[in-house]
């Protein structure tokens, strides 16, 4: 009885997952193997390997790369001090934190523009005060900054969500047991935070990937990542193939490296995600 | 007598203007078995994390073999501490728990392997080395926490309510397994708990403590037959504590009937507390009695009776393994040296609290 009272609850999601998840998956498999035609063929796939198509798959693997190490070392000491404050003083740290995450992430990269452009607020400032302009937008620089700013909150919020449930009692045990401060950081802390780290990883270095909204507005469709070659193969060129082609190689991408933090995450017994 | 090993010198100690320890002397022998106890709050807690170093005090000295180590970090103390939840290391097996310290003071791998085969031994955990934290019992769990402590080789071990979350069972077979750790390793053991019976079952000295204050130090007899006031007998076993006048010397008036007492010194007319502990007195027949009353409630409890009587207007809390049943008319007897005299407190903070649980 209440076993199938279970069971149709589950019901929404299932449709929810096949219409929007199962189907659009399949499709996307089927427009990627097969060409205009119909036939079957790998040949989409293999277009990873013309230099354009390379290129902005390495160039995006870069730049979420360095975004990724950025956001690491801004966040761990930044979540470290936020769960070290008391619990009054951190609610309002972490809700200055995640303000910015309520505003639309399109309406946050459009206000970069703004910031960064030739004739922007930061070179207007920089002009008035009689400082050599800053040449910001459409280089990569814009697009790392970007990513950063909208993907930090996904790296400081579960590592600090792991730092807050580590016990007190485990740094006192050990001091206790005779360890400095920094040793306790490395042989304690440090290691009882890597869950936090690889999920922080996971969120911030996967949509940077496949982003192509930030690099379209703060790169000026000059720099092209992998992203924004798919949209343009989906939209512009109408090449729905070849665009679902370099989807499955994104695609493997992004579970070749949750591979790799899931083996990293096995000695923190992961709960990452 | 051994010597002193830590004096604790005017320690005063407040949270948020809360006063938790009030210019607090304290001191403790080598090689001696000392619990704080005293209900939650009462600054016990405070007293032994300021002696392993996890709090300043705002006052006051702590002198460890001679030396002040007021402002030594912890990690520099010769001491080593069992936290109340074990606080193993739940991302390293048994072995490295156990290594720990011994890897920080960068012992060799062979002394460190001896270690800890000898601390799992002394626990009796042998071939536990590769399991993890985990997978362990909480009674296991709480004798790694120890092994991890005692290999370091401290002067003294700090025990926090180790045996808090542990069923009544285990407790009771920890507490003779401390006891015998203890004797083997003859090194110094300060105990913290609020666990009465624990207390007087492993104390070589029990410090009773409430309010941040020091009610009584002695040996658990001692504080148990002869308690310094109300607080203390109230704290320690069951007991009846009755607003009494002292006569004079070895004559005292209880509920307006005279009864002989051993304590002398008082003064004569004086108002004290009297207490009497349930097993001590005798049910007679009404006229033996010095007072008599009627049985109000009976419980078997086992081992022995619990009665209520009420007699000249108090309740009368007795142990006994004679039976009285509800509504017989008995009279009660004590012997003088059963009785123990108490001054009244002198502040409020000696008063008798209620105690929870």
């Amino acid at each position: 009885m209440k076993n199938k009272f279970v069971k149709w609850l589950s019901l929404p999601y299932a449709f929810w997952s096949l219409a929007f998840i199962i189907i659009p998956l399949v499709m996307v498999f089927y427009f990627g193997l097969t060409d205009k035609t119909g036939k079957f063929t790998f040949a989409n796939i293999l277009s990873i390997s013309l230099p354009v198509h390379f290129k902005s798959l390495l160039i995006a693997l870069l730049l979420s790369f360095i975004s990724t190490v950025i956001c690491l070392l801004l966040s761990y000491p930044l979540a470290m001090i936020l769960s070290s404050l008391n619990s009054k003083n951190n609610k309002l740290m972490i809700l200055i934190f995640v303000l910015p995450m309520w505003m639309n992430f399109l309406l946050r990269t459009l206000a970069w523009q703004t910031l960064l452009e030739n004739e922007g607020v930061i070179n207007t400032i920089l002009r008035t005060i009689h400082l050599p302009a800053l040449k910001i937008i459409n280089t990569p620089y814009a697009i790392v900054f970007g990513m950063i700013y909208n993907f930090l909150p996904f790296m400081v919020l579960p590592i600090y969500n792991v730092l807050c449930k580590i016990d007190k009692n485990l740094l006192n045990a050990a001091r206790d047991l005779g360890a400095n401060e920094v040793q306790t950081f490395l042989k304690v802390t440090l290691p009882l935070s890597v869950p936090g780290i690889i999920s922080g990883i996971t969120m911030v270095f996967v949509p940077a990937l496949t982003t192509f909204v930030i690099s379209d507005l703060l790169g000026g469709s000059k720099i092209l990542l992998i992203g924004n070659v798919i949209e343009q193969e989906f939209t512009l060129n109408s090449n729905w193939h070849l665009g679902s082609g370099l989807s499955i190689v994104l695609m493997l991408f992004i579970i070749i490296s949750m591979i790799i933090t899931a083996i990293f995450d096995k000695d923190g017994e992961g709960s990452a995600l | 007598m051994s010597n002193k090993l830590i004096t604790l010198e005017n320690i005063s100690k407040s949270y948020d203007n809360h006063l938790v320890l009030d210019e607090m002397n304290l001191y403790i022998r080598e090689n001696e078995f000392v619990t704080l106890l005293g209900p939650s709050g009462c600054g016990k807690t405070t007293t032994l994390r300021i002696i392993g170093g996890f709090e300043n005090p705002d006052t006051g000295r702590v002198v460890f073999d001679g030396k002040d180590i007021t402002k030594l970090p912890a990690y520099k103390r010769q001491l080593n501490t069992v936290f109340q939840k074990y606080a193993l290391f739940t991302h390293m097996n048994i072995a490295e728990n156990i290594a720990f310290g011994l890897k920080i003071k960068n012992k060799s791998k062979s002394y460190i392997d001896d270690k800890i085969k000898y601390a799992l031994k002394l626990v009796n955990l042998e071939g536990y080395e590769n399991r993890m934290p985990d997978s362990l019992s909480g009674g296991q769990q709480q004798r790694i926490a120890i092994a991890r402590a005692i290999v370091n080789e401290p002067k003294v071990l700090l025990l926090d309510e180790p045996l808090g979350a542990l069923d009544l069972k285990l407790r009771q077979d920890m507490q003779y397994e401390l006891i015998r750790l203890k004797n083997e390793l003859g090194i110094t053991f300060i105990y913290v708990t609020h666990d009465q019976e624990e207390a007087l079952t492993m104390s070589d000295t029990i410090v009773v403590m409430n309010q941040g204050y020091i009610q009584q130090i002695g040996t658990p007899e001692m504080i148990y037959n002869e308690p310094e006031n109300a607080f203390v007998a109230d704290f320690i076993g069951d007991s009846n504590i009755i607003d009494s006048i002292m006569i004079r010397d070895e004559l005292v008036e209880i509920l307006g009937a005279k009864f002989a007492c051993v304590d002398t010194g008082f003064g004569e007319n004086v108002h004290v507390d009297v207490v009497i502990r349930p097993e001590d007195i005798e049910l007679v027949s009404p006229e033996e009695g010095t007072i008599s009353g009627e049985v109000t409630s009976l419980i078997f409890k086992g081992v022995h009776y619990e009665m209520d009587v009420m007699a000249n207007g108090f309740e009368w809390l007795v142990h006994s393994t004679k039976m009285f049943p509800v509504g017989e008319k008995v009279g009660i007897k004590v012997d003088p040296f059963n009785i123990q005299i108490m001054n009244k407190p002198a502040s409020e903070d000696e008063e008798a609290v209620q105690i929870e649980e």
